[in-house]
């Protein structure tokens, strides 16, 4: 009888446990499934590397290249703002800050990453685009720059509090031997403590790229939703999540703009497994070391 | 002063600058927020529904509706997590399973949230013909919340000293009733400060439940887990981009945007607290 409890529960762990399996399994299945069928419609080429994105026109133009661009554009802005201000406040904390400073600023980071992304919208297209255009005199507000500078906002918790873990699992004795080679602070963190905890610090901006690029309500209402392949980073763009999220409402399910949707959405979901590939790669690779 | 400490004293500052940066970004956001939908909110935004067309009203059956979504998501998530978080820490074999399981959750977490929103339209809304409900949203929330309560839990049982497991098997209790009488028990407060945090998380996503759960209007309360609902991040987005009196919607959007926010900080808020605690009394 005891026996048979103690294989029940077991069991049941396992069982639980297949479920991740099987939830990432219907994730794939079901982009895959309804993402497919396009290419009945449209070359494989054609979508990937055609620019003009027309999927109500007749006939229709399923080229998704601008909304990629758009969307490395963004990402790319993002995690140039948030890995100095990630990384410093990283460093700030965990080398710099008493313990005092420490155990207030570590919290309010993690505040600010439980903020939801679509009242991070609201204040872009309400607060910080009405500003753009008085500051820089354009005529939109809603571009590329914005949405850069409030994923950037979001990003900032994810590098911060990955990059410190990493900073703090540097050994006390490396710190302390460059103490003692005469290296003040400031060195002993930028020349041992910062190269010591590049493997963590890199996996940490690779997960930050991931979120960026996959992050839907911000961009869909700060970049613009243009269509296009910008010329300077004041333009609007059309990123992969918010042509997902703005016209799926609107289309005919079984239709080719239906399964083009589908489409993008495999193209993001490659772009992210990739993301996470590498930052496996990266994890491993500070195991190993 | 030689050329060293200036290095110094300008790196460190300049780190201090970042860190200021952020914190300046964060305090204008709070306050723009705060301050532009603070004034809507009163007894009646929050307990009467919308009126005409959007533009007066409250924001009841929104509240009414991520109250759901979210209990509802959790409940469903934290057994399943819980117990992956079992499997992973105390069976552990075979060693190729751990590894897909670990490789499937670490990819789960990364999945954007609006395919999340597209993995719900086809699986629950069409396959299983749940329509656009509450249960549709709930299982499709519940599946983006897996990851964070597996990793929290799995954290939370890994900080129980090893002892406490020997100790137990010694006095000849068997696997099962060391996990559910010990470990389980000791672990459970950073279980729940960990759940407590998925639940904020929860409530303001947008994007999953755009398909699959939420509609910009409903005057009804829901009745059944069938029935789509109004949600609070889903209705401020409605209130910025449809609807054709902007400038009547902007302020609601914004004092929906307060209850929003008030609610998750005011969640995790709690959570950090618990936590502090929790370990400030720790005696292992």
């Amino acid at each position: 009888m005891n026996k048979f409890k103690e294989n029940a529960f077991k069991s049941v762990t396992y069982i639980a446990s297949l479920f991740t399996i099987l939830f990432l399994f219907g994730i794939i299945a079901s982009i895959f499934l309804e993402g497919l069928p396009l290419f009945n419609f449209v070359k494989i080429k054609d979508f990937i590397f055609n620019t003009a994105w027309h999927p109500t026109h007749d006939p229709p133009d399923f080229g998704i290249l601008s909304l990629i661009i758009g969307s490395l554009y963004v990402t790319l802005g993002a995690l140039i703002i948030a890995l100095p201000l990630g990384l410093g406040s990283a460093i700030y904390i965990s080398e710099i800050a008493s313990p005092r400073g420490r155990e207030i600023l570590k919290p309010i980071i993690e505040l600010l990453a439980g903020i939801p992304s679509v009242v991070y919208g609201l204040f872009g297209m309400t607060f910080l685009s009405p500003m753009m255009i008085k500051v820089f005199g354009i005529p939109t507000g809603l571009n590329v720059f914005s949405a850069s500078i409030i994923l950037g906002i979001m990003v900032v918790p994810i590098i911060s509090s990955l990059s410190e873990d990493a900073l703090s699992t540097v050994p006390k004795n490396l710190r302390e031997a460059s103490f003692a080679l005469g290296a003040n602070k400031w060195e002993t963190i930028i020349k041992v403590v910062v190269p010591a905890s590049k493997s963590g610090i890199l996996s940490s901006v690779m997960l930050g790229f991931g979120r960026a690029v996959g992050e839907t309500m911000v961009i869909l209402m700060v970049a613009g939703g243009a269509a296009q392949i910008p010329s300077n980073i004041f333009q609007p763009v059309r990123p992969m999540p918010a042509t997902i999220a703005a016209e799926m409402g609107e289309t005919v399910i079984g239709s080719p703009h239906f399964h083009a949707l589908f489409g993008i959405a495999i193209v993001l979901f490659l772009i992210t497994f990739l993301s996470i590939l590498i930052t496996e790669f990266f994890i491993n690779r500070k195991k190993s070391q | 002063m030689n050329i060293r400490k200036i290095k110094a004293f300008i790196g460190v500052n300049v780190l201090r600058l970042f860190i200021a940066i952020t914190f300046i970004f964060l305090l204008v956001f709070l306050y723009v927020i705060f301050a532009k939908g603070g004034k809507m909110i009163s007894w009646e935004f929050l307990t009467q529904s919308p009126r005409r067309f959007m533009t007066e009203g409250g924001i009841y059956p929104a509240i009414v509706g991520t109250f759901w979504l979210t209990i509802l998501s959790i409940g469903f998530a934290l057994p399943l997590g819980v117990l992956t978080a079992i499997f992973l820490t105390s069976y552990a074999k075979p060693a190729w399973l751990v590894r897909i399981v670990r490789v499937a959750i670490n990819t789960l977490a990364g999945v954007p949230s609006i395919i999340y929103g597209l993995f719900g339209l086809t699986v629950f809304v069409q396959l299983f013909k749940f329509d656009v409900s509450i249960l549709s949203g709930t299982l499709t929330l519940g599946v983006l919340a897996m990851p964070m309560i597996i990793n929290a839990s799995e954290e939370a049982i890994k900080s129980v000293p090893r002892d406490f497991r020997e100790a137990s098997l010694a006095l000849g209790a068997t696997e099962r009733q060391t996990i559910l009488r010990v470990i389980l028990p000791t672990a459970l407060p950073n279980i729940l400060t960990g759940t407590i945090i998925s639940i904020g998380r929860v409530a303001g996503e947008t994007a999953p439940i755009l398909f699959t759960a939420a509609t910009f209007y409903t005057r009804l309360r829901p009745t059944s887990v069938f029935d789509e609902v109004m949600v609070l991040p889903d209705h401020i987005y409605a209130l910025m981009t449809e609807g054709s009196h902007a400038a009547k919607q902007m302020p609601i959007a914004y004092g929906t945007a307060v209850v929003l926010l008030a609610l998750v900080l005011f969640v995790s808020g709690v959570a950090i607290i618990i936590r502090y605690k929790i370990r400030k009394k720790r005696k292992w």
